[in-house]
């Protein structure tokens, strides 16, 4: 296997640097890739969509589609993940003996054969093994988080003057409450953002980006097309370009986030919902 | 002689991306632990990223933010070759997102065939497939 495999690497990388021989040159400024289409974009952007990041405008108006169905790719990576850990987990008996800590005092209890404590904040629920979470660690991600959230809001709402976007900041607000759920454990996480929660915004946030298309769609304009919003907002049609591409963004933030959120949780735990890692 | 120098200099992106690629090719192909295999992906898609990335620069060219782009007088005339070619850009920051969603279902499946086989070596689960 390993021969086959070094002969398949080794001709697929010499008709690979054979191809190579006719592309153009790093960084030449008339390659075909930088003649065709981007000129246009990045002339027509200002005054097509009143926004300076060309790349959000083509990304979020131009190629609107295709930004689109990439969200909807990460909406079903993440449902995929919940199918194949999570579903499969609901069978499997709970065990039998569950251990509660008092959080003032941290005795622990053992309650046998399916006895429960009602939820209350005086106890948490642990797992057999349990590590305390180290307290220098707990208390620097606290004071972190909030300004990695704030970065995070920062970088979606100014996605259109600088570099940033849905995506990038959907990524750190969930990398944030990953953070969170890495420094505590994943059952303080999943108390303070519910598995439920985070299906909900994972689909809201596709259906927010859908929506706005079809809103357009319903103001008599094609898919997509935010210029029809123009009557809604009572701007004018270019201005509107670029509020509907802010719409678009959150939507796509708000999905990226809450897939990121939950494909650690399926993923560090295997499904299991426990400590975690 | 200089000739080639100066084209494999010129062309220096396409040769990182062809290493790159061709290892993770190689590690999809001839290793045997699935997550070991799942790196490779990784590799083999970072090699894409750093091709189309590469692509996109223009010499003397900066960033695809416009410059003066608020303020009252937003008509400034924009040239094409001022600005780096955004369209790569676009393209992989989809792709790098949807990048660690996939690597998401691959681990996934890794975990439940895991739970299945107990082991991660592809021979022992082919074995163990065969023997049912």
């Amino acid at each position: 296997m390993k021969i086959i495999g070094l002969i398949i690497v080794v001709v697929t990388g010499a008709l690979l640097i054979y191809a190579a021989a006719d592309f153009p040159a790093w960084s030449d400024p008339a390659s075909p890739a930088s003649t065709y289409l981007s000129p246009y974009f990045i002339e027509k952007t200002m005054e097509e969509t009143s926004v300076p990041n060309i790349v959000t405008a083509v990304l979020a108006d131009y190629r609107g589609f295709d930004t689109m169905f990439e969200t909807t790719v990460i909406f079903s990576a993440g449902v995929v993940c919940f199918f194949l850990l999570r579903i499969s987990r609901r069978e499997e008996e709970e065990p039998e003996t569950r251990y509660y800590r008092h959080v003032l005092t941290g005795v622990t209890i053992q309650l046998k054969e399916g006895y429960k404590i009602p939820p209350s904040a005086d106890f948490e629920r642990i797992d057999a093994v349990w590590t305390p979470p180290d307290l220098i660690i707990k208390t620097g991600c606290r004071i972190l988080i909030p300004f990695i959230q704030l970065f995070a809001l920062y970088v979606i709402a100014h996605g259109h003057h600088s570099p940033g976007g849905g995506f990038q900041g959907g990524v750190i607000l969930g990398a944030s409450v990953i953070l969170f759920a890495i420094s505590h454990d994943l059952r303080t996480a999943v108390r303070r953002m519910s598995e439920k929660l985070i299906g909900i915004l994972c689909a809201v946030g596709v259906s927010i980006y859908a929506g706005t298309g079809a809103l357009c769609l319903l103001l008599k304009q094609n898919f997509l097309d935010y210029s029809a919003l123009a009557g809604v907002l009572h701007v004018d049609p270019i201005t509107a370009r670029s509020h509907g591409i802010l719409m678009v963004e959150i939507g796509v933030g708000i999905a990226v986030l809450a897939t990121m959120i939950w494909i650690y949780n399926n993923i560090s735990s295997a499904g299991r919902y426990r400590q975690g890692l | 002689m200089t000739d080639l120098i100066s084209t494999v200099v010129a062309k220096y992106n396409y040769w990182i991306y062809i290493t790159l690629m061709m290892i993770g090719l190689y590690a999809m192909i001839a290793k045997n632990n699935l997550v070991k295999k799942i790196v490779g992906m990784n590799i083999f898609q970072t090699a894409i990223i750093l091709f189309y990335v590469s692509i996109g620069v223009k010499k003397g060219a900066t960033i695809p933010i416009l410059e003066h782009g608020h303020g009252p007088d937003v008509h400034h005339v924009v040239h094409a070759v001022d600005y780096i070619n955004p369209l790569p850009h676009v393209l992989m920051l989809t792709a790098i997102v949807v990048g660690v969603a996939t690597l998401g279902v691959a681990l996934a499946l890794a975990i439940r065939i895991y739970n299945n086989y107990n082991t991660l070596e592809e021979n022992e689960i082919l074995t163990q497939v065969r023997e049912k």
